[in-house]
């Protein structure tokens, strides 16, 4: 046979392979998938040589374009700091005040500090500052250290109960925990706070109180109760509580005496950066 | 006889005129569902039409290749190019008119004047967009003429075709995509002057300076002008572009189109020297239509979704008429309802004021209308709020209550200027502008020239002033200067139930 048999149904050339009768077309590949086909060889190849390929004893073969994604990254990083330069330059020479009061450095410290709000504040004050069940919200007028910008900035910088020795700090006794105070005398303190709040109470055992929160609580929190900054302590007499209002949540912070942790923000955050945080924090709403 | 006679496939017939052995490429009847390209050596014409299309392609390169140099001084701080599209500081020139990507709007009412205008104009006169002023008609026809200069007209180029590759072939072959790719390198140039200084960007070209993103798009536009003008050519209309499909929604029976009037042509056929000529069947079957066609359809078909309507073959067969001396116009613009009455003996006309006219018209006007006066009495100020909705309020320890806003302020003006913003409704206790002032009045803001400033403002209502759910409130930005004032409505959340 010369190998030109057409089958005579379809008319199509067959390979002259049979089984049984049945003879088997010569469909080939089409033309231009065979193309592509032949194009991505020749590619292949031409990738080993051009960008890195092969594992060596000691590394890799690098390829003549040298290409590192790992390298690519560090530039487009280094580009975006050189972008930035300008203006964080200024961030590190600029007082807080005039960086508020520049528009231009005030919109840049903006955006860069709720991006690192966003980053590394967040997952404990919440994504728009507002707090939870022990951890501060940061939008009100209610702050335990202060809320002026270089308040802030400190509180960043050095954290609070962190672990460097410049930390803010500030411990309240675990009165019921430690047995200092005994149950009932709780249930009074409990009853005093309360009523220095403003809200109803049992007068007869805030009378009972008045000399235990003189004696126990006053030197932190003050004769009345108004808290002291420089101390961390709460104002009781206001309506925001860091870990509950309710008198269950009351007496629960005089038995264990809770005090959340906040790190230390100064090796991880350059200080333009904990700038840029406090001008961002501050804005939110309860900046002094 | 002069041009004619270049025709080495033309034979002479007895009645004056040549015939061409040809056959339409793109005939319905013939084509089959897919078939390679074959390519189409449209015969240059000469008449009205290809002198109008001549008219037209020099005004549309013109424009195209010279507006991006066209200066107009906007002052130190703008950008000094009459039509820029400044891509990096978001703003687009357009003579006296600059937009912000914030009045994209204007982009989309242009957008849909364009459309409504070619809808109308679609209705009443047909495809004269496709046939003479569509980027793909003008570059195409502009390669073909480079083709025609290079190599020669239809019969040469057939020829060049079919020979075997020799000298001649080479150098013709190679000057002519020489100069398509010089003409496409030179498209893709111009488009990239439109997105940056022209002359600067001229300079960095010349240096050798120009930025990698200039030069890829200088590449891409290069590629798709050589390759949709010099190969795919109607193939792009027949098969990529949507604009003939939409236009089979706008042309009716009495929308003008390129029409061969049957009612005067047929029964088509040779005519012999001498004889009387009837009323009817003046086609003389000379296939010049066919010849000229850079579409390669044959318009004695009828209308068909390939024909742009580019009217080569009216000239085509006018010169034919003058020929055999039978009046011109036996292709015309004209509609299929006039072929129809005459068939039927009724007198023809044209029907311009339709239904569909009246409201493309209508729509165009009211379109129209509403850009001028957006144009005319567009604010040089402008101001956006956004109201923080996490948290969507704090309450103080004092029991007030506050709401937090990102407030943008917009000076379209080139110069700077102060605005005073105001906020009204609901009993304020404060409006803090931070880094500004805290004030229940007017705060003064100064704004540079052609920006925004960005703002946090808090608003304070004290705890004996609630009350329970929004409350409307209102900011509103005056210039002292021109009395402008714009107002946005926002809302004061309380919190309270």
């Amino acid at each position: 046979m010369s190998g030109k048999e057409r089958d005579t149904h379809s008319g199509t050339e067959t390979t002259g392979h049979e089984w049984d009768g049945i003879k088997e077309l010569n469909t080939p590949l089409p033309r231009w998938w065979l193309i592509v086909f032949y194009a991505c060889i020749v590619w292949a190849f031409a990738y080993w040589i051009v960008m890195p390929a092969w594992p060596t004893f000691n590394g890799y073969t690098h390829g003549l374009l040298d290409h590192s994604q790992r390298e690519n990254v560090a530039a487009a990083v280094n580009a975006l700091k050189m972008q930035r330069h300008a203006h964080e330059s200024q961030l590190a020479t600029a007082s807080l005040q005039r960086i508020q009061n520049d528009p231009d450095l005030q919109q840049f410290a903006l955006a860069e500090g709720r991006s690192l709000f966003g980053d590394n504040c967040a997952p404990c004050h919440g994504s728009g500052g507002q707090g939870a069940h022990g951890y501060p919200n940061l939008n009100d007028d209610v702050w335990l250290w202060g809320g002026k910008l270089e308040d802030i900035q400190h509180s960043i910088t050095v954290g609070v109960r962190s672990t460097i020795a410049d930390t803010r700090q500030s411990q309240m006794p675990a009165f019921g925990h430690d047995k200092i105070l005994s149950d009932s005398q709780i249930d009074d303190v409990t009853e005093f706070v309360v009523s220095i709040a403003g809200r109803p109470a049992d007068q007869a055992r805030v009378h009972r109180a008045t000399k235990l929160f003189a004696d126990n609580c006053a030197a932190c929190h003050g004769a009345s109760g108004h808290g002291d900054r420089t101390m961390g302590a709460p104002n009781l007499t206001d309506t925001d509580w860091l870990y509950g209002s309710t008198r269950a949540d009351i007496r629960d912070q005089i038995w264990f005496g809770h005090g959340g942790v906040m790190p230390t923000w100064a090796g991880r955050l350059t200080p333009e950066e904990i700038k840029s945080l406090a001008v961002y924090v501050h804005s939110l709403g309860g900046g002094e | 006889m002069d041009r004619i006679d270049l025709l080495k496939l033309a034979t002479s017939t007895d009645d004056g005129s040549y015939r061409i052995d040809v056959r339409a490429t793109n005939s319905a009847a013939t084509r089959k569902l897919y078939k390679a390209r074959e390519p189409i050596h449209p015969r240059l014409v000469h008449g009205t039409f290809r002198r109008a299309k001549w008219i037209v392609m020099a005004a549309t390169l013109t424009i195209y290749y010279l507006t991006p140099w066209i200066r107009w001084d906007r002052g130190p701080d703008a950008p000094g190019q009459a039509v820029l599209v400044d891509l990096a500081h978001e703003r687009f020139y357009f003579f006296f008119i600059e937009i912000w990507p914030q009045e994209i709007y204007y982009i989309t009412g242009l957008l849909i004047l364009s459309a409504v205008a070619l809808f109308l104009v679609t209705a009443l006169f047909g495809r004269l967009w496709c046939g003479y002023a569509c980027p793909q008609t003008v570059w195409t026809d502009l390669f073909i003429w480079v083709e025609n200069l290079v190599e020669g007209d239809r019969s040469a180029r057939i020829r060049l075709a079919a020979q075997l590759w020799n000298t001649e072939k080479i150098v013709k072959r190679l000057s002519k995509h020489t100069a398509w790719l010089l003409i496409a390198a030179a498209t893709g140039g111009a488009w990239v002057f439109y997105f940056t200084d022209a002359p600067i960007l001229f300079q960095q070209f010349a240096h050798g300076e120009a930025p990698a993103i200039a030069l890829l798009s200088v590449g891409l536009l290069t590629f798709t002008t050589y390759s949709l003008g010099g190969f795919m050519r109607e193939q792009v209309c027949t098969y990529m572009c949507p604009w003939p499909r939409i236009q089979a929604a706008m042309i009716d029976d009495e929308a003008l189109s390129v029409t061969y009037r049957r009612d005067r042509g047929e029964p088509r056929g040779p005519h012999k020297k001498g004889q009387p000529w009837s009323s009817t069947s003046h086609c003389v079957d000379c296939h010049q239509c066919v010849a000229a066609c850079p579409m390669g359809i044959d318009i004695r078909d009828g209308t068909q979704l390939e024909c742009i309507n580019c009217a080569l073959c009216i000239d085509a067969c006018d010169d034919i008429m003058d020929k055999v001396g039978l009046p011109r116009g036996l292709i015309a613009y004209d509609t299929d309802a006039n072929v129809e009455r005459r068939l039927k003996g009724e007198a023809s006309g044209f029907r311009f004021v339709r239904p569909r006219t009246i409201l493309y018209a209508v729509v165009l006007a009211i379109v129209g209308a509403v850009m001028l006066y957006g144009l005319w009495a567009r604010f040089t100020i402008g101001l956006d709020v956004l109201k923080d909705r996490n948290p969507e309020f704090v309450r103080q320890s004092d029991g007030a209550v506050l709401n937090g806003y990102s407030v943008k302020l917009l000076n379209h003006a080139d110069r700077a200027r102060t605005f005073l913003l105001t906020v009204t409704g609901g009993e304020l206790a404060a409006i803090h502008v931070i880094g500004v002032q805290s004030t229940t009045g007017p705060i003064s803001l100064s704004v540079e020239s052609d920006r925004v400033r960005a703002l946090r403002v808090l608003l304070t209502v004290s705890k004996t002033k609630l009350k329970p759910g929004n409350q409307q409130i209102k900011f509103q930005l005056t210039d002292p200067g021109t009395h402008e004032s714009v107002e946005t409505r926002s809302v004061f959340v309380s919190g309270m139930n």
